[in-house]
């Protein structure tokens, strides 16, 4: 077991499934029935990403390892999510603001993970591409309709946009882990995903008459388990029945 | 976005074509504000079990119906044409299968 690879495994595993744990939690409470089954099809999108990662995370980790142990039998300080996916969902602005902003992303980070020398995450990427593909043009279209909507619909898109930003800056940030991975041909270089990113996203916004935020002070430390306290409580309510009752089968 | 549609959304008829050579057939209807986001929502809604290849979405307002008032004049003069069917024909033994 080589522990970048686990660690990085990881990464991408836990922002599938806190995102999806996330989007989740529109079920039932979209604004119109349509939106409501377009972002629950997208969150199981993730929750099936997730489960392909876990699995290989386990299978690294050994035989006594499951998905199901290392999803819900893992402490904060142990998930390597970003910090911008576990953030409250707020209103359908903040929700689609992040969804674009990750998406993009995300797009742009499998498009390339498609050329991993890891067999399983090259496989992952292969999946994961076609729906990540349509993620991102999906909250692209959300966020010009809303931003060249309405007055409302732009001030309050605009202001998402512009809380999301801070938390922006980790989506690109390497430490050794990406490092000795890059120098492997397994981990996908960030420097160029981020002058991409910059460019969608400039280029989006401007078609729906939004402002880009210019860089400032960005978060960061999700990537190397150091959490703000809303991942607490997701934990709470997504571990707290497999650890009462880790028997438990339906 | 129009004036018109910004608090409503459109409704838009949906029709799917489940696999090639065979024509696209009315499954439903959608809410959304415009034709490309009537695509998308057609897809998360109608095609999530695998349903379809290709998707059309017209807005409902384009569709003219016919009216059931109207229903005796336009259908019943076709209830006793039997000689429009095929099968009102005998067939001469010596064309065999057709």
């Amino acid at each position: 077991m080589q522990k970048e690879l686990l660690h990085y495994t990881l990464r991408l595993g836990d922002n599938a499934l806190i995102l999806g744990h996330r989007l989740a939690e529109w079920c039932g409470h979209g604004p119109v029935l349509e939106q409501d089954i377009a972002l629950s099809n997208i969150a199981l999108d993730h929750l099936g990403q997730a489960r392909m990662l876990l699995q290989y995370a386990a299978r690294q980790k050994g035989e006594s390892y499951t998905e199901d142990k290392v999803a819900f039998f893992r402490d904060i300080t142990e998930y390597y999510n970003l910090l911008i996916l576990e953030l409250p969902n707020g209103d359908w602005g903040d929700t689609l603001a992040r969804q674009f902003l990750f998406d993009t992303y995300n797009y742009f980070f499998y498009t390339e993970l498609l050329n991993s020398k890891d067999d399983h995450l090259k496989a992952v990427a292969q999946k994961a591409i076609k729906e990540i593909t349509y993620h991102a043009q999906w909250s692209a279209e959300w966020i010009i309709r809303l931003g060249d909507g309405t007055e409302e619909s732009h001030q309050r898109v605009q202001k998402s946009i512009d809380d999301l930003w801070m938390w922006t800056g980790e989506m690109f940030t390497m430490d050794e882990i990406d490092q000795k991975l890059i120098e492997e041909g397994v981990a996908v270089d960030l420097a160029p995903i981020k002058e991409q990113w910059h460019q969608k996203v400039a280029e989006i916004l401007d078609v729906a008459t939004l402002k880009k935020p210019q860089d400032d002070w960005m978060q960061s430390g999700g990537k190397q388990g150091e959490h703000s306290e809303y991942l607490g409580y997701i934990l709470a309510e997504m571990q707290h029945l497999p650890r009462m009752h880790p028997e438990a089968e339906w | 976005m129009s004036e018109e549609n910004k608090d409503n959304w459109m409704i838009w008829e949906v029709f799917i074509r489940s696999r090639n050579g065979l024509s696209h057939k009315h499954v439903g209807s959608i809410h959304a504000p415009d034709a490309q986001m009537a695509i998308k929502n057609a897809r998360d809604v109608y095609t999530r079990r695998s349903e379809g290849i290709s998707i059309w979405v017209v807005e409902s307002e384009a569709i003219t119906a016919s009216s059931p008032d109207e229903k005796e004049p336009l259908f019943t003069p076709a209830d006793d044409k039997v000689y429009r069917h095929p099968t009102f024909y005998d067939i001469p033994d010596e064309v065999g299968h057709i």
